[in-house]
């Protein structure tokens, strides 16, 4: 109920947005080859649906897995990089410039030095994942409210106390959206990761399908990415809803 | 033996003195209002005794051992009530205790059932109003170990009808729960309506011009505010607190 009366100003202008191109390719006559109607689009996608199953499945477990592991290290830096603050100072700069290398530059060298296994498409995947995880994790951790921190101090807490009483629920909602970001970033890490050359998978299929000419199947395999990236956000959404149930509508503020 | 003795405590900060010998002690299960103009180094005074800062010259002493920078001696309530926003009443009323290791669920049920946040447990701080706020704070430092409580300005940021109402409510509890209390404010009648004996503290460098043994009998009605002798001992305050701010 809610859903649909927040949802239907977006959705109507999709479905607006699909109506005009449906009736621009008729009327300008565009050729399928160069701009397929969506109503072709969706005919192509529903009839095709066995062919890319499995390249489905495939980019959807790489793309988790890569995500899971991603997350893990982003976590662990960032937990490392806050209890140590030298560390914090000394890699923060080099982990900014790691974000700094184009990831389709990037990729043919994995593939040079860990062939065309699993491994170098997971490092792909974990590189474009960590990066917003660790960065949200971090302002977590520093940006805890000054009054809960001096209640921590006179009270005798330990540093540890502090870290996992204080420090760490307060870093949750940011670790939430950097998941929700890490969580899109990984549907399209894997997708360029399966361009570099792979048995299956969504990036395998887009290459197929583009270099045959079969415009419409690159735009399936374009809305199953989008389709993809939305429901891993509406994974993360679900889960936080469960996890952060403390959270005032308003937000929460630092006073309590 | 006191409960906590003061002895010649010098502090300074940045090259100021902001505390000069100072020296007072609480008894055993004493409640103490330290009052005094803002910015006379009270958070000074609470940071040396929590163990935040240490003192440059001088002991404080807990029940006879030395606590000079030792965290953790006291129980302490700060200004804003700093409920954790992740956990519910319950929760956030047992902190004290947990970081002690000494979690007792039931002893805090019974306590909030008295505290008049019966039916909050399982709620949380964004949906309790300041008072209510201000009384899980207290009642997490009533629910910590330690024998002495510390505090700071506590019902300063309430307004006036939450605040006698808030009063009256700590003396109750107080009356049932004794513990050592040190109880800093700038408000006179608070200090007046809820201390034993009130330290008035001077301007940086503080220490303690004035002290008033506050006689009225407990348990105290609202209604003492209102005699004359309440009002001398104000003017009396408020004179000495007046002759040392304009001179």
């Amino acid at each position: 109920m809610n859903l649909l009366r927040k949802g239907w100003r977006p959705v109507s202008v999709l479905i607006l947005l699909l109506i005009v191109w449906e009736l621009a390719s008729h009327v300008f006559a565009i050729p399928e080859w160069l701009l397929p109607a969506p109503a072709q689009i969706g005919i192509e996608g529903w009839q095709s649906w066995p062919n890319y199953r499995n390249h489905l499945l495939a980019t959807v477990r790489l793309s988790i897995t890569g995500f899971l592991i991603g997350s893990g290290i982003g976590l662990g830096v960032a937990i490392c990089l806050h209890i140590v603050p030298k560390l914090r100072e000394t890699f923060y700069p080099l982990l900014i410039l790691s974000q700094n290398v184009p990831v389709i530059v990037l990729a043919p060298l994995l593939v040079i030095w860990f062939g065309f296994g699993m491994i170098p498409k997971l490092v792909i995947i974990v590189l474009v994942c960590f990066f917003p995880i660790t960065i949200a994790a971090l302002d977590g951790f520093r940006q805890t409210g000054a009054d809960m921190m001096h209640y921590m101090k006179m009270a005798g807490a330990t540093k540890r106390q502090i870290f996992w009483k204080l420090e760490w629920p307060h870093a949750m909602p940011s670790v939430f959206s950097g998941l929700k970001i890490a969580a899109t970033y990984s549907v399209m890490g894997a997708v360029i990761s399966e361009w570099l050359g792979a048995q299956e998978g969504i990036g395998v299929y887009m290459t197929l399908a583009s270099s045959s000419f079969r415009t419409a199947q690159v735009f399936v395999a374009i809305f199953l990415i989008m389709g993809l990236s939305l429901v891993f956000f509406a994974g993360i959404i679900f889960l936080e809803k469960r996890v952060i149930r403390w959270k005032s509508s308003g937000g929460g503020n630092g006073n309590g | 033996m006191a409960k906590l003795s003061v002895d010649n405590l010098t502090k300074r900060l940045d090259g100021n003195e902001v505390l000069e010998n100072l020296s007072f002690h609480i008894e055993e299960d004493e409640f103490v209002a330290v009052l005094g103009p803002s910015g006379s180094g009270k958070s000074t005074l609470f940071h040396l005794i929590g163990g935040l800062y240490t003192p440059d010259e001088g002991d404080i002493l807990l029940d006879g051992k030395k606590i000079n920078g030792q965290k953790g001696s006291i129980s302490y309530m700060p200004q804003s009530p700093s409920l954790f926003p992740w956990r519910t009443i319950l929760e956030n009323v047992l902190l004290g205790a947990e970081l002690a290791g000494k979690k007792d669920p039931q002893a805090a049920l019974k306590m909030m059932d008295k505290a008049g946040l019966k039916g909050y447990e399982k709620t949380y701080p964004h949906q309790l109003s300041g008072g209510m706020k201000q009384r899980a704070a207290f009642i997490r430092s009533l629910l910590s170990p330690q024998s002495l409580i510390c505090l700071d300005e506590p019902f300063s940021a309430l307004d006036e009808f939450t605040r006698s109402e808030m009063q009256r409510w700590l003396l109750s509890i107080w009356q049932d729960n004794k513990r050592s209390i040190l109880f800093v404010t700038h408000n006179i009648e608070e200090a007046l309506f809820l201390a034993d004996r009130i330290l008035v503290l001077s301007e940086k460098p503080a220490n303690i011009i004035a002290e008033f043994k506050v006689g009225f009998p407990r348990p105290r009605e609202e209604a003492i505010t209102l005699t004359e002798e309440f009002l001398q001992y104000k003017k009396d305050i408020y004179n000495i607190l007046k002759v040392r701010t304009t001179k």
